[in-house]
C-alpha cells in the first residue's frame, strides 16, 4: 500500500538479506523527510547491501522498504522515479559527453527537454564541469566522473538521494563541491542518505547518524544522543563510533 | 633461481601470468571446473583429429611437392593462415602498447624494461604459434600419420610463420605510431588488422569472381594460374611443409632472424611508445564534433539513441564489425557484376547475407543487452527491465537493417524472390542471434566484447548454429523447394533447446 503523504523519506522494516552469511539481519530504519542521514559501520556491516536493496539493485529475502510511502518492493518504478543512486565507482559512458549523458538521464526519467537542458546547464556550471560539457567522459578524472554522476542524479530532481561512499578518492576541492551541492539540496527539501568511512564528513554534515554492525542498526540519533549512549562525553564521532561498535561486539 | 630483472626472471613472470590468465578463462576461477575444462579440451582435440582424418583420408589429390597444383594449394592455405596470424599479432601488439596493467609498476622500477618487452614480444610470437596449432595441429598429425612423418615439418613452418607475422606486426604498428601518432594508432591499427585478416581470403574471392565468374570457383586456382617457377621464393613455405630440408631450415632461420631483429630494434623503444600511448589516455580529450541538444524523448527513445551513439563511437567495435562486413564485399561485387549478366548467380547471395546478418546481430546484441557500462543507472531508472531490453533489441535490429536493407534492395532488382528470402532470412537470423544474447545476458563491460565468447560457450555455439542454420534454410528456400522447412524446423528445435537451458528462462522482468 502506497502512502505518498508519509513523513518518512525512507522506512525499512524487518529487512533481511543473506549471502553466505547474513548481510542484513532484520533491519529497522526510519529516515524523516528533509533530513541528511549518514549511515556508518565497520566493513561488512551491511550498509551498502541495505542501500542497494532500497534502490532495487538487490532483492531482499524478507522485509519491507517504503520510499516516501511508496512500497519499493511492489512498486519499484514508482520508488525509482523519486530517488537517485550514486555509487562509490561512478559508472558513466566513456563515449558520451556530459551533455549527452544528462540528456540520456533526462530521457530515462522522462524530464521535459527544455527543463532538462536548463537544469543541466546549471548543474554543470555549479559543479565546474561547463568547460568539459562537450568532451567525452572517457578521459575524465575520478572527481570529474563523480561530479557528473551527481549531476545525473540531480537532473531529475529526486526527493531522496542515496550515496554510497561518495567522497572516496575525491580531492579536497571536489569534496567541497559535492558537500555544498548536497547541503543545498537538503536546504531545498531533499532527503539525503549517505554511507561514509570519513567520520569528519558525517560529523559536519549529518542531521542524524545511524551506526550499523553485523547487519543491524545498533545506534541511531543526533551526535549528542550517540555520545550519551556510548558514554563518551564530548568525544569525537570517531571515538563515539568505536565505542558503540565495541559495546555491540562485547554484547554479542 | 634466475636473478631478478633478468631475461629468464621476466620470462618466468610472464609465463606464470599467462598460465593463470588462461586457466582463469577456461575455468572462470572455479577449481571444480578444472577437470571439466581439461576434459572439454581433450574432447575438442579428439574431435578435430577425427574431423581431420575424415577430410584427409578421402583426399585423392596427389600430394607431392613436385606437383605444382599441390604447391599452389598449400601456398594458398599458408597465405590464408599467415594473414590471420598477422592480423592477430597486430591486435596483440596494439593491446600491449595500450594496456596499462602492470606497465606503470615496471616502467617506474629500476629493472631493464627492454628485457621485459623482449619477453613480451617473444610471448606474442608463442601465442600466435599456439593459436595457429589449435586448428592446424590435428591436420598436421593426421597427415603425418597417413602420408609420412616428413609432414611434421609443418610445425616448424608454423613457428617460422608466427615469427614472421609478429615481426611484421611490430614493424607495421611501429610505422602507424610514426605516421598517425599515439592517439589514432589504436583505431587505425585495429582496422588495418581486420582488413589484413580478411584481405587474402577476400582477395582470392574477388580474383575468382573476376577470373571465373563465381565465388564457388576453385580459390587456389588463382595462385596456380600465376605460373610461379618451382624454385620461386613464394613457394618455399609450401615446399618446407612437404619436408624439403633446404626451404624448411631457410624459412625457420629467416623467421628467427626476423623476430630477433624486431626484438633488438623495438624492445628498447617499446617503453617510449607505451608511455606515449599512456599519455594519450590521460591528456587527450575528445571533443564532440557538434554541441549536443536536449531532445524530449521517451525512455525507449533515449535508450535507442544512446545505443546507436555508443555503437557509432566505439572504434574497437567498429574494427570488429568491419571484419564481418568485409566478407560481404565479394558478395556485393558479385551482385554488381550480376547486374550486367543473366547468370542468376544472385541467388547464391541470400544465404551469405543471412549468415552475415546473424553474426552481426549477435555481436551488436551482446553490446546492447549485456555490454552495459552503467548498469546501475539503468537499473535505478523508473523504466521496467522488459522495456529496457525491448528498446535495446530494437536498437540492434534497426542497426542490422541499416546495413542489410540496401543490399537486399540491390538484390531485389536482380532476383526478387531471392531478395524476399534474404529479407526474411536476415530478419530471422538477426532476431535469433539477438534472442540468444537476450537469453544468455550477463552484465559485462563493453570492453569485454572479445571475452563474450568465453563467458557463455553455449550462447556462442548456439549463435553460430543459428546463423549457419538459417543460411542453410535460405540456400534451400531460394531454390523454391519446400524442403527448406526441414532445416528450419531443426534450427527452431535448436533454439528451443538453447532456450530451455538458458539462465534467463523463468526469470521475470521488473
Amino acid at each position: 500500500m502506497n502512502d505518498k503523504s508519509s513523513p518518512f523519506a525512507l522506512k525499512i522494516r524487518g529487512l533481511v538479506k543473506s549471502f553466505e552469511r547474513p548481510a542484513v539481519d532484520g533491519l529497522d530504519l526510519s529516515v524523516p523527510a528533509g533530513e541528511f542521514y549518514t549511515l556508518l559501520g565497520p566493513n561488512g556491516a551491511g550498509k551498502t547491501t541495505t542501500l542497494r536493496m532500497v534502490t532495487g539493485l538487490l532483492a531482499p529475502d524478507r522485509g519491507s522498504i517504503a520510499v516516501f510511502g511508496v512500497d519499493a518492493l511492489t512498486d519499484p518504478i514508482g520508488a525509482r522515479r523519486i530517488m537517485a543512486w550514486i555509487s562509490d565507482e561512478p559508472m558513466l559512458y566513456d563515449q558520451l559527453t556530459p551533455v549527452e549523458y544528462l540528456d540520456f538521464v533526462a530521457g530515462l526519467w522522462g524530464v521535459d527537454a527544455k527543463l532538462a537542458e536548463a537544469r543541466a546547464r546549471d548543474l554543470l556550471s555549479w559543479l565546474g564541469l561547463s568547460p568539459f560539457a562537450n568532451e567525452r567522459c572517457g578521459q575524465f578524472s575520478k572527481g570529474m566522473r563523480q561530479k557528473l554522476a551527481l549531476a545525473g542524479a540531480l537532473a531529475h530532481e529526486p526527493k531522496l538521494i542515496i550515496l554510497d561512499e561518495p567522497f572516496t578518492g575525491l580531492d579536497a576541492g571536489s569534496s567541497r563541491v559535492v558537500k555544498d551541492v548536497l547541503r543545498e539540496r537538503v536546504r531545498a527539501g531533499c532527503s539525503v542518505i549517505m554511507t561514509t568511512h570519513i567520520l569528519e564528513v558525517a560529523e559536519r554534515m549529518a542531521d542524524r547518524i545511524g551506526v550499523m554492525a553485523n547487519g543491524r542498526l545498533i545506534a541511531d540519533g543526533r551526535l549528542d544522543e550517540l555520545r550519551l549512549r556510548a558514554g563518551s562525553g564530548d568525544a569525537s564521532l570517531e571515538d563515539t563510533f568505536l565505542a558503540l561498535v565495541a559495546q555491540d561486539r562485547a554484547a554479542a | 633461481m634466475s636473478a631478478p630483472g633478468s631475461l629468464r626472471w621476466f620470462a618466468a613472470h610472464e609465463a606464470r601470468l599467462a598460465w593463470r590468465d588462461w586457466a582463469w578463462l577456461m575455468t572462470r576461477g572455479g577449481r571444480a571446473r578444472v577437470g571439466a575444462a581439461a576434459l572439454g579440451f581433450i574432447a575438442f582435440l579428439l574431435f578435430m583429429h577425427v574431423l581431420a582424418y575424415h577430410l584427409l583420408s578421402h583426399s585423392t589429390t596427389p600430394f607431392d611437392s613436385a606437383d605444382m597444383r599441390a604447391l599452389a594449394i598449400v601456398t594458398g592455405m599458408l597465405a590464408l593462415g599467415w594473414s590471420a596470424m598477422l592480423s592477430q599479432a597486430m591486435e596483440l601488439v596494439t593491446r600491449a602498447f595500450y594496456a596499462r596493467g602492470d606497465l606503470e609498476l615496471i616502467l617506474t622500477s629500476p629493472a631493464a624494461t627492454a628485457r621485459l618487452f623482449a619477453v613480451r614480444i617473444g610471448a606474442i610470437a608463442a601465442t600466435i604459434f599456439f593459436m595457429s596449432l589449435v586448428m592446424a595441429a590435428p591436420f598436421i598429425n593426421v597427415q603425418a600419420g597417413l602420408f609420412g612423418s616428413h609432414w611434421l615439418s609443418a610445425y616448424l613452418v608454423a613457428a617460422a610463420l608466427a615469427m614472421f607475422a609478429v615481426s611484421a606486426a611490430i614493424a607495421i604498428v611501429g610505422a602507424l605510431f610514426a605516421i598517425f601518432g599515439a592517439r589514432r594508432t589504436r583505431l587505425v591499427s585495429q582496422i588495418v588488422a581486420a582488413v589484413i585478416g580478411a584481405a587474402f581470403a577476400i582477395g582470392l574471392q574477388f580474383a575468382a569472381i573476376a577470373s571465373f565468374g563465381a565465388m564457388a570457383a576453385p580459390r587456389f586456382a588463382v595462385i596456380e594460374s600465376l605460373g610461379f617457377a618451382r624454385d620461386a621464393a613464394v613457394l618455399w613455405p609450401a615446399r618446407a611443409v612437404f619436408g624439403e630440408a633446404a626451404p624448411l631450415f631457410s624459412l625457420f632461420g629467416l623467421g628467427t632472424i626476423a623476430l630477433a631483429s624486431a626484438i633488438a630494434i623495438f624492445a628498447p623503444r617499446f617503453g617510449r611508445l607505451v608511455l606515449a600511448a599512456g599519455s594519450v589516455t590521460r591528456d587527450a580529450s575528445k571533443k564532440s564534433p557538434r554541441q549536443s541538444r536536449f531532445r524530449s524523448s521517451s525512455p525507449s527513445q533515449a535508450l535507442r539513441r544512446k545505443e546507436w551513439l555508443l555503437l557509432l563511437r566505439d572504434p574497437w567495435l567498429m574494427s570488429q564489425t568491419l571484419m564481418q562486413l568485409l566478407y560481404l564485399l565479394p558478395a556485393g561485387f558479385l551482385l554488381w557484376r550480376s547486374f550486367f549478366s543473366e547468370s542468376g548467380v544472385a541467388t547464391f547471395l541470400a544465404p551469405i547475407l543471412i549468415m552475415a546478418a546473424g553474426q552481426l546481430g549477435g555481436g551488436l546484441a551482446w553490446l546492447a543487452v549485456s555490454g552495459e557500462d552503467a548498469p546501475e543507472l539503468i537499473a535505478t531508472a523508473p523504466v521496467a527491465t522488459a522495456k529496457v531490453l525491448r528498446a535495446k533489441t530494437e536498437a540492434v535490429l534497426i542497426g542490422v537493417g541499416a546495413v542489410f536493407v540496401p543490399l537486399v534492395l540491390m538484390l531485389a532488382a536482380v532476383a526478387p524472390f531471392a531478395a524476399l528470402v534474404a529479407a526474411v532470412g536476415v530478419a530471422v537470423a538477426a532476431g535469433s542471434a539477438t534472442a540468444i544474447q537476450y537469453w544468455f545476458r550477463a552484465q559485462a563491460k563493453r570492453s569485454h566484447f572479445r571475452r563474450r565468447q568465453i563467458s557463455s560457450r553455449i550462447a556462442t555455439f548456439a549463435e553460430a548454429l543459428s546463423s549457419n542454420g538459417w543460411a542453410g534454410v535460405g540456400a534451400m528456400a531460394v531454390t523454391g523447394t519446400w524442403l527448406a522447412a526441414v532445416p528450419a524446423v531443426v534450427v527452431i528445435a535448436i533454439l528451443a533447446g538453447v532456450w530451455t537451458v538458458s539462465p534467463s528462462r523463468g526469470s521475470t522482468a521488473a
